[in-house]
């Protein structure tokens, strides 16, 4: 146990299996917000049922695990390979051989890191602990998350944190998709273009859906 | 042609090194990168000062011994070759040319351009070998190999441990080469057996020495010498990863 937990690739298998199981909460997560689009009730209704369904609620735990894991042993073997060249280069030129992305995977992170933070205080917080009008629903009581939410992206420069937000994780989802594969051995010469490819797509499916819909409530306001 | 020279001298291991610079006249196109720096040596000592020390031996391409960070890359400017396999072609009248050593913790500079390599020794020593005698050279059709295996153990094989992968890394991880060496041996049936222990040794050794850990950045492939493949560090984390926790 410890031999493979000391070694870092141990430690990288961590990020690797925190990092997937992120991955795929934000494709859960983005398909509810889809649901902000179809209007009012809609929303409602898929808020209400994510906050009740007994599945969701284990996996609440699970994932606040999932994050904490990601962050920390990422932070602990970015502190850690900060020692390893204590003289720099005087010149040096990876422009051409690696991604900017790939060289920057920590300052995404942190970028991240600092939206969620601002996120969850606007969002999960207030849903979480109360704060948030509850509305009617063919006798159902449930929270009017999408006032909440809405109310929030039709100020600009609200949207605007939100899209940046999305262009972060789009950059950091570019290098991390692939790379949770690489770490896994899950991966050759073929599937290595493949997983790159595969990994661009859902980094712009991500980053797209999540922009787009404070995108649409801010455009919203002009129109009316 | 004229060339402005950037060279990094340091007097010893413990001693605080510094960039000189020198203006070298009369370089042909004609030199290899190697021996620009003979022809600048020559000068030097005609001139009562020191050479500037630098590693080579096969000058082919084989050995790994000359490394030299060169504007910016390991091994210069040129793909896939080694420092002793640069060509002055690749530089023009008036380029300035910034000559470095090899910068890791692991690999801490000897004298001038000279960066000691013997780490990788040491992960070599840890689990890079087969722990049976295998004797004299076997009949070569007593143990079959696939014919893919073997070309692709090969394209493991040629790693002359250079180091420019640990040079081009942003974090000086030692994968690339830990994985061309545990790949190499992992593909052969000779081999396979320990395969999951080695890489398991050989990547606990590199931790120790200092090496950092792969980000998958890919710095180490596009600047190895011998085009060795980042699949080769996927195989060795599987190696790694199915072992388990059984050490
Ligand atoms: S993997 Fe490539 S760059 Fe690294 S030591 Fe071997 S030959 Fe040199
Ligand atoms: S001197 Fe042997 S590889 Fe360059």
């Amino acid at each position: 146990m410890s031999s493979f937990l000391n070694a870092s690739v141990g430690r990288k298998f961590l990020v690797s299996i925190s990092g997937l199981f992120l991955i795929t909460f934000l494709a859960v997560h983005l398909a509810v917000n889809l649901f902000l689009l179809a209007g009012q009730e809609a929303y409602n209704m898929a808020a209400h049922f994510m906050a009740t369904n007994p599945a969701i609620k284990i996996m609440e735990p699970a994932l606040a695990l999932g994050f904490l894991l990601h962050i920390v042993v990422s932070a602990y073997l970015t502190v850690t390979n900060q020692g390893t060249r204590p003289q720099k280069y005087s010149m040096v030129d990876q422009r051409k051989t690696s991604s900017w992305p790939s060289r920057n995977m920590f300052v995404l992170g942190l970028l991240i890191l600092i939206f969620l933070a601002l996120h969850l205080s606007n969002f999960w917080y207030k849903m979480k602990f109360g704060g948030v009008a509850y509305i009617e629903y063919d006798g159902v009581q449930v929270q009017d998350a999408y006032t909440l939410v809405t109310g929030k992206f039709v100020i600009w420069w609200y949207a605007l944190i939100y899209v940046a937000g999305a262009v972060f994780l789009r950059l950091h989802l570019l290098h991390g998709f692939q790379s949770a594969f690489q770490t896994l051995g899950l991966s050759n010469q073929l599937w290595y273009k493949r997983l790159t490819v595969i990994g661009t797509v859902y980094a712009l499916i991500i980053a797209a859906g999540f922009a787009i819909i404070p995108v649409w409530f801010l455009a919203g306001t002009f129109l009316n | 042609m004229d060339i402005k020279l950037k060279i990094w001298r340091q007097e010893g291991p413990k001693s605080e090194g510094s960039f000189v610079d020198y203006n070298l006249t009369g370089v042909s196109k004609d030199m290899s990168f190697l021996e620009m720096l003979d022809f600048l040596n020559k000068k030097l000592i005609e001139n009562g000062d020191d050479p500037v020390v630098f590693e080579h031996d096969c000058r082919e391409g084989i050995c790994g011994s000359c490394a030299l960070f060169i504007n910016g890359r390991p091994h210069g400017p040129d793909d896939l070759v080694t420092t002793c396999e640069l060509r002055m072609t690749k530089f023009n009248d008036g380029d300035t040319i910034v000559i470095e050593p090899w910068r890791a913790k692991s690999f801490p500079v000897i004298k001038d351009l000279v960066a000691d390599r013997h780490a990788f020794d040491k992960i070599m020593e840890a689990g890079g070998f087969i722990s049976v005698n295998t004797g004299s050279a076997p009949e070569a059709n007593s143990i079959p190999v696939p014919r893919e295996k073997a070309d692709e153990a090969f394209d493991a094989a040629v790693c002359i441990g250079c180091g420019a992968c640990v040079a081009a890394c942003k974090n000086s991880s030692a994968m690339l080469f830990v994985a061309a060496k545990v790949s190499h041996l992992a593909l052969l049936p000779q081999g396979r057996a320990e395969s999951g222990k080695r890489a398991r040794a050989m990547l606990a050794k590199m931790d120790e020495l200092g090496f950092g850990s792969c980000t998958n950045t890919g710095a180490c492939e596009a600047e190895c010498p011998k085009g060795i493949s980042l699949a080769h560090i996927a195989r060795l984390n599987r190696e790694f990863l199915k072992e388990g926790f059984r050490s």
